[in-house]
């Protein structure tokens, strides 16, 4: 099989399963206890916490607070931060559900919430965002890279700009698809909030962390025990975190090898591709992560595309699946001022840290083969 | 060879997707998203809902065969829904399962099943598909009492070459023993006789949510044209119905008429119910229009008894004319024609002939 849908999920490295393995094991224990069975939880979690705070030059590892994956990070980071000033939110039409949800969340409960538009590339300016912010702005939320297009947006600028305007408005980012690829480092004046997912980097599904700069409060959004200081409780899932905070060090060791090699795999894909068959890139010539191709087969239904490239052994995605499994528009093609019938003809391949050159052109060669029987 | 199965979740289908992978094909299942709840969820009440979709996933993952959810929301809102609500309006009794049958799943899921590489589309339906020296047929189920080549008249000589309906030769008892022979989880699930749009609630109800002139007052009137109670919207009267007429009166009363634009719905006796005829039109034949004046027999609802007619053209209508007089059959439902077992053919009841 072809699995070219890594954005999505991308399997669990060997090296992680190792690590977590004894805390499905003998290591049962709940870190919120006092004997020693909770203590090796306890400190396995921290170790976790250590080893991302290190990846990510976070000052304290009490800035990782561990969630149940990105979205729920995203939930704490958007709702988390105006809550507590019943501040505005300002974001962009494109950023994941996670954001968008929760903006809009908090409006149904009082809160300011400006979504801004992107151009046809799907990305904002820093000046735009900067012009919808004021001091009663309690957070901006813009994501690093597209989770469907892997357009890049300025983030870094976009903070700088909102700090101009604005000192005590937080910038959070939603890195979840950027991290397999692109440098997440803390710095002063880069954002105060970082969402970030382990089952997109080789880690478990079902974990994900929040990097929240020291001093910020936050309204939880889980309520129960206290655990994480408060900022989201309910049992650690031991064995995830400790997957986490194993995938996040390696990820962080071999990014500048995976940029390299998917980078080939993905412009191989898309050279190959070009060469036989008609395909428009959706994003155009944006800047984005070196794992996604998003294009558009005009004429050709990205439902029937997908059913024929599954039934020949290729994994890819088109819009966001639902519960039933059919396709939903995208909000992200909308948004960039794509017409409907043609982001009914666009798809998503996303490449993943085994791929390399060789990867691409078979790819190339087998989604060709199906596209022109389907002309 | 590869068979795309229509899946609904129901026995039916499920054994129909058995079926095939027993007479060797690759099967590919699929449930067909229609018609979605506020929010865009699939409905969770009714037939088609989510767990419907879910009973076909995992039967589909039983049976260890590919299995996708394609949306025909679209389609299905354009070709069934919106014309189901403008038809009772215009006095008309609809049968949606006719209209997405030739809309939706005979022709645009008929044309997908080309795409996706399938040599035929197969669904769960009961009525069996022949071939012979003349041609494909359409034939009655084996289980009459289960017959659905009703629904299905529309099709014709190439549809019928690309279709199978494998569950035709079985009863609806050796349909449910087979599915639980397999352990497929739907063996027990009950029949669904809803409209699958509807949802469990009355069509009435969905009627007047969507649809809201439909749910107009205006009179009953006798024969003679004098007031005799009032109704709540026409939509709540079919023609040839007796309950529920709201009036009180010694003998059976039945809608004999329906006059739409004045929003009057007349009643009578048994006898002033009874036609000569009716007059049919976009009709569609399985194969070569019948002679004129062929003896048929015809079915004109999905739950009436076939009855001898003789067929004529007429203009771009064809005339049943019953052999003995009839209760006026609804407008809007289906007049199918039938040569013993085999379908000959049908098309929309739009008016009724009393000589």
């Amino acid at each position: 099989m072809l699995y070219l849908d890594h954005a999505a999920s991308t399997p669990l490295r060997p090296e992680v399963r190792d690590v977590m393995a004894p805390f499905v094991g003998a290591r049962f224990g709940n870190p919120s206890g006092v004997h020693a069975t909770a203590q090796q939880a306890k400190n396995a979690i921290e170790a976790a916490r250590e080893q991302i705070a290190a990846s990510i030059g976070a000052t304290s590892p009490l800035e990782i607070v561990f969630t149940g994956g990105g979205t729920e990070a995203d939930n704490l980071a958007v709702f988390g931060a105006a809550w507590p000033v019943r501040g505005g939110i300002v974001t962009t039409a494109v950023e994941h559900a996670a954001v968008l949800e929760s903006a809009r969340f908090a409006e149904r409960l009082g809160v300011t919430v400006s979504i801004l538009p992107v151009d046809r590339r799907g990305c904002v300016t820093p000046e735009e965002v900067a012009a919808h912010v004021d001091e009663r702005t309690a957070v901006v939320s813009v994501m690093m890279a597209n989770n469907e297009t892997g357009v890049l947006q300025p983030v870094a600028e976009t903070a700088h700009a909102v700090r101009a305007v604005s000192d005590g408005t937080r910038v959070h980012t939603d890195a979840v698809q950027a991290f397999a690829s692109l440098p997440v480092v803390v710095y002063d004046g880069g954002p105060d909030l970082i969402s970030v997912s382990a089952h997109k980097i080789g880690g478990p599904q079902g974990v994900g962390f929040l990097f929240v700069r020291d001093g910020i409060e936050l309204e939880p959004v889980i309520h129960g025990g206290g655990q994480e200081l408060g900022r989201r409780s309910g049992t650690h899932n031991v064995a995830a975190i400790v997957g986490l905070g194993a995938a996040v060090e390696a990820t962080v060791a071999e990014r500048a090898g995976y940029r390299t090699r998917v980078a080939a795999a993905r412009d191989r894909f898309e050279h190959d591709l070009r060469s036989r068959i008609n395909v428009e890139s959706t994003a155009g010539e944006a800047e984005r992560l070196v794992s996604h191709s998003h294009l558009r087969f005009p004429g050709i239904a990205a439902e029937t595309l997908l059913v024929r490239l599954d039934l020949a052994g290729v994994a890819a995605a088109a819009g966001a699946a639902c519960h039933s499994g059919a396709i939903d528009s995208s909000h992200v093609l909308t948004a960039m001022g794509i017409e409907p019938a043609a982001a009914a003809e666009s798809v998503r391949f996303s490449f993943g840290r085994d791929d390399d050159e060789s990867t691409g052109a078979i790819a190339a060669a087998t989604v060709a083969g199906v596209v022109e029987e389907l002309l | 060879m590869r068979a795309l199965v229509a899946m609904s979740g129901g026995v039916d289908s499920s054994v129909a997707a058995a079926l095939m992978i027993d007479a060797g094909y690759d099967v590919v299942g699929v449930t067909l998203k229609q018609w979605v709840g506020a929010g865009g969820a699939m409905p969770t009440a009714g037939c088609c809902t989510v767990s419907d979709a879910e009973d076909a996933r995992r039967v589909a993952a039983q049976l260890d065969v590919p299995y996708y959810v394609l949306d025909y929301v679209e389609e299905f809102t354009e070709a069934v829904v919106e014309p189901f609500g403008a038809a009772y309006l215009a006095g008309f009794t609809p049968n949606p399962c006719i209209e997405c049958n030739r809309k939706v799943r005979f022709s645009a899921l008929l044309e997908r099943t080309a795409e996706l590489d399938a040599d035929v589309l197969v669904t769960g339906h009961h009525a069996r598909v022949m071939h012979d020296a003349d041609g494909w047929h359409l034939l009655r189920a084996t289980d009459d009492t289960k017959d659905q080549s009703y629904v299905l008249h529309m099709l014709g000589q190439d549809e019928l070459s690309r279709i199978r309906l494998p569950i035709g030769e079985m009863t609806k008892v050796e349909v449910r023993q087979r599915a639980a022979d397999l352990g497929l989880r739907t063996a027990g699930k009950p029949d669904s006789q809803d409209i699958c749009f509807v949802g469990s609630g009355d069509y009435r109800d969905f009627l007047s949510d969507n649809f809201p002139e439909t749910a107009l007052p205006g009179p009953v009137v006798d024969t003679s044209g004098s007031i005799i109670g009032e109704h709540a919207g026409v939509t709540g009267f079919t023609i040839g119905q007796r309950r529920g007429l709201g009036i009180a009166v010694g003998e059976a009363r039945y809608v004999v008429d329906i006059e739409p634009l004045e929003r009057r719905v007349v009643v009578g006796s048994y006898e002033d119910l009874l036609v000569d005829g009716c007059t049919v039109i976009d009709v569609t034949f399985t194969s070569d229009a019948p002679p004129t004046f062929s003896e048929v027999t015809v079915k004109v609802g999905y739950r009436a008894t076939a009855v001898p007619a003789v067929l004529a053209p007429s203009g771009d209508r064809w005339e049943v004319s019953f052999v003995d007089r009839h209760p006026a059959p609804a407008p809007g439902q289906s007049a199918v024609f039938y040569d013993g077992d085999r379908v000959l053919g049908g098309g929309i009841i739009d008016g009724v002939v009393r000589s």
